[in-house]
């Protein structure tokens, strides 16, 4: 095969694979925020990792369309319907030393920028703030430490009454499905925020792909990690370590605020705290009990239990004419705090507070057609929960 | 047990289905039950995907429940890993090493009978956990715990029958090294081995290596959970991390296992159809034997996210980088051996060009999630899924369909439909391209793995990937029907079969006959694909 010949098919390839390539990765917006490539991000760190997901991607596209471009090369021109004759060359001791030396380099161009941002989003020092994040089957606490702030966040109701098997609900009509919570983190911008990251019962991986990484929560460790977010927003990110079968719906909402935003939002979440407190201590009217019982149900039980109480057999029972919801005060207590062994029925002893326990009971031993009577003080479940 | 007696030693097959098959010793027939059982695992594990893929076909649970979502990632994984891939290997390794080296038979051949036998009852019990109570194990293929630990009453059926599997594949390894140290024809020289028996040389001390840690890693999840031990418990002092560090210490050189033997048959196949000697032979062993070692040092490279010192980080990372470059050599020398050669496309071809272009694709998104930071965005995503489809089912199934073509005239003694193999490899290259490409974009989009439904922003690449999924799983079905036809009839194989095939297996006449090589062949380069010209 005459040397020029090569060439000018070698050339030809090599323009025809970009062009795949082009149309593959470029055109339809790989590069831009079509949703199909990595996000910037918002934070100095997640920059940096997008620029060497970029750097990474381009050299490997590069040498992906050289060999490409080479084999095809060969493929059109070596083949025997062109009447090619075998050679019998079986190496060469140069151009193995030349394909050895030159990926040791391109490897060497990848390692420098990498260990030094590795280095930079390893530094957990000096934060200003300190969120503690623990990860249970299937929501997230967060505790701020030097704030005597602490809640859960778990999946929203619309979401979690949408993901039922069998739902019958378009997850489109509903707002940000699966990425959505009942109460978010909250952090101010411009501060380095540093997370102790951990777990109650299983691994989980906490993950807001905005701010560049994802740590696991491991029980019975502590992992640290940091952010500082630049700009005000908010930011939805996922459970990324299989936990079960609620894996696919613990998110994460993180809401970058202003200072001044975040301060109100302390005060606001202070206040809240001496309300929750104040409501254990009072006696409760049923009118109270089950107007709020109603909105508890609402939003933590009538994802499995229906709105109207009816359930969705067989997983699901029927709060109506239920054995427990007309039964034993202390056992229906015992279930709905600790849950129910082998079944879908999880503990809300951590996630509800006594007031919202207790109004959910009155209402479901009242409502559906139940009509047992029973008034429960929030008291009574602060009693359950201390002996 | 009867005995059966032999009045016409040659090409007397026992006679009977149990003779034949259970209490056979014959390395071809043995490899042939590998092969089979084989496929009937990679369909099973297909079906899951198919499960798999049509819940993720939209966005909303319409399908299955969650746990049993899981339960289809998990066993699906265990099934093609275990069932599929590493068995199809060691089918080939029956078949074809011996016949490759010049022995009779394997080194052991009662033990080779064995570690068959096991693979059908393991299997058993496995996929007999679907119809337990709580459902078949649930926590991923990687059994991490404490996660594993919350399995229902499957959980030691499913312990068990890993136990099992390791048995069968550490026997298997066993009966390689012994076959091929040991049985190799006077003047078969180890430097003179076709590269497919060295790179099962290679896997089997890695599957000596490694399966009984694996067994280690399963005997203390199950004393853990029954014997009220804490190796992973951290309430009892222990950690749940240190059953990641043993588990990816066998689970990575166990990827090598599924791809060593697959770069074996493509520098078979790429020479026979490119009419000329494969190029740079001793390279390519010492790449393998990189590969193998490297793979011993980089495991952490699967757990960047559990929060390891910076140091590990970055060893793991550079140590990784690393395997990029004999990986490198490898593909570089495939495409040497084609240029200035005399090529023709026949189906076992096609196969090993996809696979080198598509492995190159997997290899490529390898070295990405080598980069720290960056991993800490592509764990557990998506990214991460198609990665290792691209490896596994483009590398090591593509290199599995390349090969069975190839030998099929060896085994069966016809030829195949050239022209439906062809229609198999063009229609699974474009669909397995439209099931797995999309999930790189799901994954840098922020689609974590293993979940069984997902936000509405993923709907359109998921929809997508479905489509190719159930397209891929049905062009599988010709690759049944075509083997399965070359195995009743059709045109009559030559001994040779293909034009620029060079090796001992092509000396002995099509179908290969039940008996081969009772007396040593006389080797020399003429009939040798590595002389000593090297």
């Amino acid at each position: 095969m005459k040397k020029e010949n090569t060439l000018l098919v070698g050339l030809a390839m090599t323009a025809a694979i970009t062009v795949v390539t082009y149309a593959i990765l470029v055109a339809p917006g790989f590069l831009t925020d079509s949703g199909m490539n990595m996000t910037e991000g918002v934070t100095n760190s997640s920059k940096a990792v997008y620029d060497l997901h970029m750097i990474i991607l381009w050299i490997c596209i590069v040498i992906g369309i050289l060999v490409f471009a080479a084999m095809f090369t060969s493929i059109f021109l070596h083949r025997k319907s062109r009447g090619a004759v075998a050679a019998k060359f079986t190496h060469s001791t140069k151009a193995e030393i030349i394909w050895t030396t030159i990926p040791i380099l391109i490897l060497v161009v990848m390692a420098v920028p990498s260990t030094i941002t590795l280095i930079e989003l390893e530094d957990n020092s000096n934060p200003d703030i300190i969120i503690k994040i623990t990860g249970y089957q299937w929501k997230w606490k967060y505790d701020y430490i030097d704030e005597d702030i602490s809640f859960y966040s778990s999946l929203k109701a619309d979401s979690n009454a949408a993901r039922l098997t069998g739902a019958n609900i378009d997850p489109t009509t509903v707002d940000n499905y699966l990425l959505d919570v009942d109460n978010r983190i909250v952090i101010p911008i411009g501060k380095k925020i540093g997370f102790l990251i951990t777990a109650d019962d299983v691994i989980h991986s906490w993950w807001v792909p905005a701010l560049g990484w994802k740590q696991d929560a491991v029980p019975g460790f502590i992992n640290q990690a940091w952010t500082r977010v630049n700009e005000v927003g908010v930011y939805r990110g996922q459970c990324a370590e299989l936990c079960g079968r609620g894996h696919g719906f613990m998110p994460i909402v993180l809401e970058a605020k202003s200072e001044e935003d975040y301060a109100a939002w302390l005060v606001e979440q202070k206040s809240a705290l001496t309300v929750t407190q104040a409501e254990t201590q009072r006696i409760w009217s049923k009118t109270e009990l089950m107007a709020k019982g109603e909105a508890v149900y609402e939003q933590q039980c009538a994802g499995c239990h229906q709105t109207d109480g009816q359930g969705l057999a067989p997983a699901f029972p029927a709060m109506a004419g239920n054995p427990v919801t007309n039964g034993s005060i202390s056992k229906h207590i015992d279930i709905v705090m600790n849950g129910s062994e082998g079944t879908a029925m999880q503990a809300f002893s951590k996630t509800l507070t006594d007031a919202e326990i207790a109004a959910a009971l009155t209402y479901t031993r009242n409502a559906f057609g139940n009509q047992t009577g029973d008034l429960i003080q929030p008291a009574t479940i602060a009693k359950h929960n201390n002996g | 047990m009867t005995t059966i007696t032999h009045e016409d030693h040659h090409d007397h097959k026992p006679q009977g289905f149990l003779n034949r098959w259970v209490f056979s010793t014959n390395h071809k027939d043995i490899g042939t039950l590998y092969l089979v059982f084989a496929l009937l695992m990679f369909f099973i594990g297909g079906a899951m995907a198919m499960i798999i893929r049509a819940e993720l076909f939209m966005p909303g649970m319409q399908l299955v429940q969650p746990e049993f979502f899981n339960q289809m990632t998990t066993v699906h994984a265990l099934v093609m890993v275990f069932g599929a891939v590493m068995p199809a290997f060691v089918g080939f390794a029956n078949w074809m090493i011996p016949l490759m080296i010049g022995a009779p038979d394997m080194a052991l051949p009662r033990m080779n009978n064995w570690s068959f036998w096991i693979l059908p009852f393991a299997f058993t019990m496995l996929v007999s956990t679907l119809f337990m109570d709580g459902g078949a194990p649930a926590g991923g293929w990687t059994l991490y715990p404490p996660l594993v630990l919350q399995t229902g009453d499957s959980f030691i059926f499913a312990m068990f029958a890993i136990h099992m599997l390791g048995i069968s594949s550490i026997m298997g390894a066993i009966n390689v090294i012994a076959t091929i140290l040991n049985m190799r024809a006077p003047g078969m020289t180890l430097l003179r081995m076709p590269l497919f028996v060295w790179t099962w040389l290679i896997t089997a001390f890695l599957l000596i290596a490694v399966m009984p840690v694996l067994a280690g890693a399963v005997t203390m999840l199950i004393t853990d959970r029954f014997f009220l031990t804490s190796f992973f418990n951290a309430a009892g002092g222990g950690d749940p991390v240190l059953f990641q560090h043993i588990f990816w210490f066998f689970g990575h050189p166990e990827v090598y296992i599924m791809i060593l033997p697959a770069f074996g048959i493509i520098s078979e196949i790429i020479p026979t159809f490119a009419r000329k000697p494969l190029f740079g032979y001793t390279s390519m062993v010492y790449a393998t034997v990189s590969i193998a070692f490297l793979s011993f040092i980089v495991w952490a490279h699967h757990m960047f996210t559990v929060g390891m010192p910076l140091g590990a980080e970055i060893y793991f990372m550079l140590a990784t980088m690393m395997i990029s470059i004999p990986t490198g050599v490898k593909v570089f020398n495939w495409i040497a051996t084609m240029w200035r050669g005399s090529m023709t496309f026949e189906t076992p071809m096609l196969f090993a060009l996809g696979f080198v272009v598509l492995f190159t694709i997997g290899g490529f998104s390898g070295l990405m999630l080598a980069i720290v930071p960056a991993d800490f965005q592509y764990h557990d995503t998506y990214f991460v899924v198609a990665h290792f489809h691209y490896v596994l089912v483009t590398g090591s199934v593509f290199a599995l369909m390349a090969g069975t073509y190839y030998w099929l005239p060896k085994w069966t003694g016809h030829m195949y439909n050239e022209r439906l193999g062809k229609w198999h490899f063009w229609l699974s290259v474009v669909f397995v391209n439209v099931l797995f490409f999309p999930q790189h974009y799901l994954g840098l989009a922020g689609m974590p793995r293993r979940i069984p439904d997902y936000s509405p922003q993923f709907a359109d690449f998921n929809m997508l990937s479905s489509i190719g999924g159930f397209a891929f799983g049905l062009t599988q079905l010709m690759f049944v029907y075509i083997v399965w036809k070359c195995a009743r009839g059709g045109e009559t194989a030559t001994a040779q079969v293909w034009e620029g095939a060079k090796g001992l297996e092509w000396t002995v006449p099509s179908p290969a006959p039940f008996h081969t090589f009772e007396t040593p062949p006389k080797i020399d380069d003429s009939v040798v694909a590595h002389g000593n010209h090297m």
